[in-house]
This record gives structure tokens, sequence and C-alpha cells, in this order.
């Protein structure tokens, strides 16, 4: 194991956040606040509760994962992409790493920035309204699994992407609309039956559910399921990567 | 010599259909500099590729310092540094910190002692925390010798070093290159500049469409080189050499219209004035005469056109 090499990109990609660090944290928690003011204020002065917490709570896990998926998949494509795009992945190629060390090192900033921007925005929540979080050791390892699966994931949006339209191609069309109908403002369970089912078809409903099942004790569905779901979504993601790298796709000419 | 390159019946076709290299074989001497000569197009860059890992090859095998690129890539990448032909470094990043961390991607343990001595080897010392994109072309292009070197390579690749860069800093890279060469490293050079091979190289390889077409010493080229040709054109057709001129190094033209008498022109008697006198005395005549010197640029120009 080439550690050291894992260590040099990761320190440089970490920099890179630090650098823009503005962007990295500022922006998530404005927007964040914003959906506070805009979900929490105007629509939670109409449902004041669901399942027994009030709704300003109830939509913090939610709000997480929204911020999670989107940060997760953007540093990680980004990551990528930016060698690729001006050229330095030359050296990338040329140095005397393996694929795992690849992934380790740009998947695990990304995730470890995500991650960050994540406890940020559940302190910025704690600060509305309060929380008290049932599972914390299962809201860690959902914050971590989900961070790590969709910085796999933007891993392969940035190396297929040959553009940056591609770049927010996916980001934009499937992952937004996705989590935004994921129930990461509402229970499925407030849907009508149709609109129900349909939802269940969404993967970001598990991971939502789940994550609501660690702060409060129940979800939309069974943690279990979450969970399935999600390990799925992840052992997808390290399959399609390490096709990626068998074959060079997009990497190597 | 033992080799430290060898590069066997390779091939390589881009997905677009095109045969960039055609069953090439090469060996590179240990610390030897070889210069790879090659019009545009020719396939160099595709062949440094390959040998460094950032292009996958179509067929046949590489093996650096006995190991496999393939098998044994990182035995095999550790040993070697490349300075590509494009100029890419991250831009927002400091001049010390891209050294570093290209040390770092080699799996070598940090050294700023060492980071320091290469910077300033390159003139670079001053600029260590100036942001890239601060810096001119040829100090990016120093940046990139220096990441190279940061790792401490035995092989250097140097892809067109010297293309855009003034002559102050041409010759600076070229003691640079023989110091290298005095520690050891052994040094593959592409360039268009047939001086450069003529000034640096120890062996000169040339290229052309995919295809290795000459591998030979530089001295051995030099002597060519040293060449001097007189040409005669006959009055009168011959049919064949006139006896007692086997001395001479002389050719007939298959026509029987031109003597070629190839003579070194650094020699103390380069026998001209003998030959002239001798043809006269033979009968021999002719119309007119003219000399050229066989270059190393001669050498490479006809061998490409023969080849078109
Ligand atoms: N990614 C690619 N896809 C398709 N063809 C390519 C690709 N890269 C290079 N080629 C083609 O392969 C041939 C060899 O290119 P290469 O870059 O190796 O030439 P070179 O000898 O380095 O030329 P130059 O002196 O201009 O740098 C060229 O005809 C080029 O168009
Ligand atoms: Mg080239």
């Amino acid at each position: 194991m080439n550690h050291r090499a894992v260590w040099a990109i990761y320190k440089v990609e970490m920099a890179r956040t630090l650098r823009t660090i503005m962007q990295s944290v500022i922006s998530p928690v404005i927007s964040t606040s914003l959906y506070f003011v805009v979900f929490g204020a105007a629509i939670g002065s109409r449902i004041t509760e669901v399942n027994g917490v009030s709704y300003g709570a109830f939509i913090v896990p939610g709000l997480i994962m929204l911020t999670l998926l989107t940060q997760s998949i953007s540093n990680a494509s980004f990551g990528i992409y930016f060698p690729k795009f001006v050229g330095t992945i030359f050296e990338l190629l040329s140095a005397p790493v393996s694929y795992l060390e690849v992934v380790i090192a740009y998947v695990g900033a990304a995730a470890t920035k995500s991650i960050g921007i994540g406890l940020i925005i559940l302190a910025t929540a704690s600060l509305f309204v309060e929380l008290d979080i049932q599972h914390p050791f299962w809201m860690l390892g959902f914050l971590v699994l989900t961070a790590i699966t969709f910085s796999l994931f933007g891993f392969i949006i940035g190396i297929w992407a040959n553009g940056f339209e591609q770049l927010q191609l996916i980001p934009l069309l499937v992952v937004t609309p996705l989590t935004f109908l994921g129930g990461s403002f509402y229970s499925i369970d407030m849907l009508p039956g149709i609109w129900r089912t349909i939802s269940l078809f969404n993967p970001v409903v598990y991971l939502v559910s789940g994550f609501r099942w660690a702060f409060f004790g129940h979800g939309d569905v069974a943690v279990e399921i979450s969970l399935g779901i999600t390990l799925a979504f992840l052992a997808l993601c390290i399959g399609v990567v390490g096709w990626i790298f068998r074959t060079g796709y997009r990497l190597r000419t | 010599m033992q080799s430290v390159i060898s590069v066997s019946g390779v091939s390589k076709t881009y997905a677009t259909g095109f045969s960039a290299l055609k069953n090439i074989n090469l060996d590179i001497r240990r610390g030897e500099i070889f210069a790879l000569l090659g019009p545009n197009g020719a396939g160099k860059t595709t062949l440094i590729s390959i040998i460094c890992g950032i292009v996958n090859r179509s067929g046949g095998t590489v093996t650096v310092d006995g190991h496999d690129i393939s098998k044994d890539y990182r035995a095999a990448r550790s040993l070697i540094g490349l300075v590509p032909q494009e100029l890419t470094v991250e831009s927002f990043e400091t001049v010390s910190s891209v050294l570093a961390f290209s040390r770092g991607l080699f799996g070598k343990p940090a050294n700023p002692a060492f980071i320091e001595k290469v910077l300033k080897d390159l003139s670079l010392w001053d600029k260590r925390d100036s942001k890239i994109i601060t810096l001119s072309g040829g100090m990016k292009r120093r940046v990139m010798i220096g990441k190279a070197l940061s790792h401490e390579p035995k092989i250097l690749f140097l892809d067109e070093p010297t293309a855009g860069v003034d002559v102050e800093l041409r010759k600076d890279m070229w003691a640079l290159v023989r110091t290298l060469r005095e520690s050891g490293v052994t040094i593959i050079l592409t360039t268009h500049y047939i001086e450069e091979a003529e000034e640096m190289a120890d062996r000169v390889g040339v290229i052309n469409k995919g295809e290795i077409i000459l591998v030979e010493e530089k001295a051995e080229l030099m002597r060519k080189l040293g060449r001097k040709l007189l040409n005669l054109e006959l009055r009168n057709p011959l049919t064949a050499l006139p006896a007692g001129f086997e001395t001479y190094n002389l050719e007939l033209s298959p026509d029987g219209n031109k003597l070629t008498y190839t003579y070194d022109n650094q020699a103390e008697r380069p026998g001209v004035a003998s030959l002239i006198r001798d043809l006269d005395q033979a009968g021999i005549q002719f119309r007119d005469l003219d000399t050229e010197n066989s270059s190393l640029e001669e050498i490479f120009v006809s061998l490409v056109r023969r080849q078109a």
C-alpha cells in the first residue's frame, strides 16, 4: 500500500476545500438556514407535528441528507474531473499507485468534507430546534455510510463526465429531484396511496428514513431495509468503480 | 551494456482506429542519454506515455529495470520521472507544494532538504511560495521538471523539454541533464531540434509513422556528419568504375553520369586534389562539381522522406 500517495492526494484535496472554505461551508449553512425559515417556519406553522416530532425537528435529518448527497457527489466528481480537465491526471496515471489507493484518497477526502458539512448543519439546526438524538451511533453510521456511498457515486460521474455540463447533469436531473421527492420535508405516509408506492422506488427515501430513525426512533420504512438499500447502493458503486478501473474506462486511452 | 528499458513488439491503435505505433522494438541502455527524433505525429509521445503507464498499449511488452510495466507497475513506475510535452500544473498550488505532492505520490518520505536542492538547481527557490499561476511559461516548464525530479527517478523522460524555451534556459537544461546523467540517471528525450540531439545524446533513435527507422550511436552519426560528398557530373557516362580508383571511396550513379566521392573533410589529406588529378590523367572529364555535407538533419530528413 502506497500510503504516502493516499495521504498526499487526500491532503491536496482537503487543502482545496480549505482554500474555498467560504463556498464549501458557508453556503450550505446559509441555504440550510433558509430551508429552516421557509419550510420550518412557513409550513411548520401549519403542520405542527409529524409522528410526535415537531416539524422543525422532523426536517433536520432530511436537510442533512439533502446536503450530504449533493455535497458528496459534487466534491468527489469535481475532485477527479478537474485533473482530467486540466491534464494533471497524467501524474496520477504515471505514479506507482493502485486504483484502490486513488479511490480511497479521492473518495475519502470528498466524504470527509461532506461529513464535516453535515455536522455543521446539524449544529446549525440545533440552534433552531431542540434535537434529542435517539441513536447517535447509528446517526453517525448513516452519515458516514451515505457520505462514502455518494462520494463513490460522484467519483463515477467525475470519470464519466466529458465536460462541465455533464458534471452538472446527473446531480441536477436525477439527484436533486430524488432528494426533494425523497421525503426530506415530509413523511411518505402523508402521501396518497399511489404516490407512496412510487416513492418506495426512490432510494433516497430509504436513506432519509434510516437517518430519521437514528434521530427519532422511527422512520418511513424499517431501519434494516434502509441499511440494506444503502449498503446495496454502496456495493453497486464499488462494483462500477472496480469495473472502471479494470477497463481503464475514460482514464487511459 | 544492460538495458534499463526494453520495449518489444509494442503497438498502439487508438480508439479512433488510428494505428499510432507499429511493432516497436527498442532498448534503452542504463545511464545513457537517448534522443528520440521524429516529425509531428510520429508517435513519440504515445511511446513515452505507454512506458510511463498513461496510455494502454494494444500489444507487446515493456519492462523497466526488469519489471513488467503491467504486472509489476509499482516497481516500474517508481523508477520513472516524466516531464510531459504539455504544461499541466495545478494553478493554485505553490511551487514547493506541488513538488512535495509529487514526491508523496511516488511513495517517497517527505524530504524538504532534497526539494530545496531541486528548486535551487532549477533556479526556482525564490519562487517556492509563489502560486503556479503567477509563473511564466519557462518557469512552469521548470516546475514540471522539478516535479519529475522530486521523487529521485532513475529514469527521466523529457518530452520536448525545450519547446518554447529561450536559449539561456535551454543551456541550463542541457547542463542539468548532463549532471543528472553523471549521477547515473538514464535520460530519454524527444526533440525537434536536431542540434539538441547532436549536442546531448549518446544515441539517437528516429521514429516515423509509428515505426522506429533508425537507432544509432551519436558518435557514429557524427562520423557521418563529419563527412563530405563531392559530386562530379561526368561529360561522358561510365559503365563501371575505372581501374586504379579502388583506393578512393567512389560511387557511380546507376545511369553512369555522376561520380560521388565521400571523404572526411577533417582529415589531413581529404584527397580531393589527387582524385581530380587522377581523373584527369585517366581522361575522365566532368562538366560540373559540387560538394555537400551529410548532417544528422539530412540523414533524418532523408530517412523520413524515404519512408513517406
Ligand atoms: N488520444 C488519441 N486518440 C487518437 N489518436 C491519437 C491520440 N493521441 C495521439 N493520437 C495520434 O497518434 C499519432 C501520434 O501522436 P503522438 O502524440 O504520439 O505524436 P508525437 O510524435 O509525440 O508528435 P509531436 O511531435 O507533435 O508531439 C498522431 O497522429 C496523433 O494524431
Ligand atoms: Mg509529442
